[in-house]
């Protein structure tokens, strides 16, 4: 599977996740100050919510008519000179672009960060055919240099890293000799990356929304490296997920707006640019030659699912900057380059349950995701239908918690069943109370007192004690 | 008043005193409480782990037992978010839809119901300690109560209040997550239980029996000197 990422233990990755304190110190921070920064942008704008329920619609929307939009946007693409290829698989869109690559005799790429090419993981394909392939975003850039450490956030793709391990990475791999000042590391990787965007013979990049009426496609960074990327070489490459479409630039803008604001808690972020199509004769600049690669991935299995609702995602990582559990373990922890809750829920559906089968389990169902997110994607809720799969279509579940579910139902749905075990359990435990806790507990509580004290079931329920009030006339 | 107490199995098993003193407490303010004994679980610990056919005949007698009451008040957040999305569960079932509905209408989580409801501010209750609030998460986001026990606790005589650094952060409990996830869990609950000491508060309250088994657990667990109580307790303190 292309976006997996680390060893193949679930519980061994967490346990490198929480051990690891540079990085939790690191996400922590940065979680309170995106939480925050997030906060004061969505609050300047007013009507948030009003703005969050726009945004929904206007996803739902073109998910709706996604054929539609997807037909607009490409013919419009080619009616401007562009070249549209829709891939239905990871090995199909690598596939095209190798042979793009190769058809310009091309050897150096510089690609501005997109996560739809980490997901079919297209640098290794093109580093294999032997193509120097470099990331210009500064984060990215860190990872790759990194001998290709993974993103362990979709926004801030090395926020496990700080200051003095990036100084480190470089000094060790660039032979830079200066200090972990932020300002002294983005020069020189500036310096590096100048050279590399003179120099390249194609250009790659993701794309934050196209607009299907006008056939255009919209970056939105904080660096102007998309920029270099998309004006300098001769042939531009722009790799996008199926749903990333709005109708017209009406709807990009309210997006935009969300996304800016949800991400980094900017207004607007530093560069916006839209691109339409290849230059044409009156203009300056602009690449020769564009592409436009839609990926399906498994996208359209997922609409008119149940899970249709997680490709309105616009990628922000709100919901991540909110995650409780992303912010001990961390984003490798999850195994795959989405991590987090929008991770969680996308990650199984791309790449099947087998081998993301404890994703849908690592939340708490608190709804800090769900409350966050732009678009009002029910993300909890989501969590909850992957576990319903799990146990009801895919007989996944361990057959100890089959047995315990059956007991539940059964004793549940009796009330009198229910009453005798709760008036059994004081006995039941009896053996493993002392005083009034449980300090090792058996079955399924072994997991609970290895970390707490579990209460030890009172000799006199609640029920008992209203009974005896109500018979000795206590009401 | 008339109301139909929905005690929650933690309480029925575990804290039969959350469930006395919310009675004593509703009692206090004049309303007349009744215990349905056919009441079992809301169905959330099997809900929230995948199995729904299972966690419906819990909801259906639930449904059953407290369809004709008043109103319905219970001593737990969750669990009456858990009634509260009944009506969705049960959504386009001709027969059960519109019980849930009538059933998550008329259920309230207590504090809910004493600000809103009863529309009391001071339940007269004196309690002379400093103490910090735990919200819980599916009383705020869920159930979106967030003002009713802050209300009710500033009216408290004697009572200091320190709020509780990132106090809208989960506390790890999450039902089966605090067994399937535990090695999680653990620093999640760990962060909270830090977060209560910097308030050096002698109690920690909260409004639900889950968070409070999980933060009063590992509280007594590390031998810490914080006392947990539930806000029923509180209030019915006098
Ligand atoms: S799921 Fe929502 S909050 Fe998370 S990244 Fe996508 S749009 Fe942002």
């Amino acid at each position: 599977m292309p976006m997996k990422i680390g060893s193949n233990d679930f519980k061994d990755r967490v346990e490198e996740g929480i051990n690891d304190s540079f990085m939790r110190k690191a996400v922590a921070g940065a979680q309170e100050r995106m939480g925050s920064r997030r906060q004061d942008a969505a609050d300047q704008l007013g009507n948030w919510e009003d703005w969050r329920s726009h945004g929904e619609e206007i996803r739902q929307h073109v998910l709706e008519h996604l054929d539609y939009y997807l037909k607009e946007l490409s013919d419009n693409i080619a009616s401007r000179g562009g070249h549209v290829f829709f891939a239905q698989t990871p090995a199909e869109a690598n596939e095209y672009i190798k042979n793009v690559v190769e058809s310009k005799g091309a050897k150096k790429v510089v690609k501005s960060k997109s996560m739809v090419t980490e997901e079919i993981n297209l640098n290794s394909y093109l580093e294999e055919a032997g193509c120097e392939v470099t990331e210009t975003d500064l984060g990215e850039y860190i990872l790759q240099v990194d001998d290709h450490d993974p993103p362990s956030h979709i926004v801030v793709p090395a926020l496990h890293k700080n200051k003095e391990q990036i100084r480190d990475v470089f000094t060790e791999k660039l032979g830079y000799q200066k200090t972990e000042k932020p300002e002294e590391l983005a020069a020189h990787a500036r310096a590096v990356l100048r050279q590399k965007f003179l120099e390249a013979d194609i250009g790659i990049t993701g794309c934050n929304f196209a607009v299907a009426e006008t056939g255009s496609f919209c970056l939105v960074t904080n660096e102007g490296n998309a920029d270099l990327v998309t004006a300098l070489p001769k042939t531009q490459i722009t790799v996008m997920g199926m749903e990333r479409i709005v109708p017209t630039f009406v709807e990009l803008e309210v997006l935009v707006s969300l996304l800016t604001r949800s991400a980094v808690g900017q207004k607007l972020t530093s560069y916006i640019t839209v691109l339409t199509g290849p230059r044409e004769q009156n203009e300056a600049d602009g690449p020769e030659e564009f592409h436009l690669v839609i990926v399906d991935n498994g996208r359209s299995n997922i609409l008119g699912s149940e899970f249709q609702s997680i490709l309105q995602c616009i990628r922000c990582g709100a919901c991540i900057n909110a995650c409780p559990v992303y912010r001990h373990i961390g984003g490798h922890s999850y195994g795959s380059i989405y991590s987090g809750p929008i991770g969680a829920v996308l990650t199984p559906l791309l790449g099947g349950y087998e081998e993301n089968k404890e994703l849908p389990y690592a939340s708490t169902l608190c709804g800090a995701c769900t409350e966050v997110c732009p678009v009002k994607i029910p993300l909890h809720g989501l969590l909850l239908k992957h576990r319903e799969q799990i146990v009801e279509k895919e007989g996944k579940a361990p057959i100890s918690e089959k047995l315990a579910m059956k007991a539940f139902g059964l004793g549940a749905a009796s009330p009198f069943l229910y009453k005798l075990g709760t008036k059994m359990a004081p006995t039941a435990m009896n053996p493993f109370v002392s005083g009034n806790t449980i300090s090792k507990g058996p079955g399924p509580l072994k997991a609970w007192t290895e970390i707490r004290e579990f209460p030890a079931p009172h000799k006199e329920r609640f029920r008992d004690w209203f009974k005896n009030r109500e018979k000795d006339g206590d009401a | 008043m008339k109301v139909a107490l929905f005690a929650t199995c933690l309480v029925d098993l575990f804290q039969s005193n959350v469930g006395k003193a919310t009675v004593e407490l509703l009692e206090h303010l004049g309303c007349e409480v009744e215990f349905p004994e056919s009441q079992v679980c809301c169905g959330q610990p099997a809900y929230n782990s995948g199995y729904l056919k299972e966690s419906k005949e819990a909801m259906k007698r639930m449904i059953e037992t407290f369809l004709d009451a008043e109103y319905i008040v219970s001593p737990s957040g969750s669990c009456i978010a858990m009634f509260r999305e009944y009506p969705h569960i049960f959504k386009g079932d001709p027969e059960w839809e519109p019980k849930a509905i009538k059933v998550a209408e008329k259920s309230f989580e207590l504090t809910e119901f004493i600000v809103d409801v009863l529309k009391v501010e001071d339940v007269g209750a004196a309690f002379d300690a400093s103490v910090t609030y735990h919200t819980s998460c599916h009383m705020t986001r869920l159930l979106g109560v967030r003002k009713a026990p802050m209300v009710l606790l500033k009216n408290v005589k004697g009572l200091r209040f320190t709020e509780l650094p990132g106090k809208e952060q989960c506390c790890g409990f999450g039902g089966t997550f605090s067994v399937k996830m535990a090695q999680i869990s653990e620093q999640m609950v760990d962060e909270k239980v830090c977060h209560i000491e910097e308030t050096e508060a002698e109690y920690l309250i909260g409004a639900d029996a889950g968070c409070l088994m999980n933060i009063g657990g590992r509280i007594q667990r590390k031998g810490k000197p914080i006392k947990v109580l539930h806000i029923a307790e509180i209030l019915n303190s006098r």
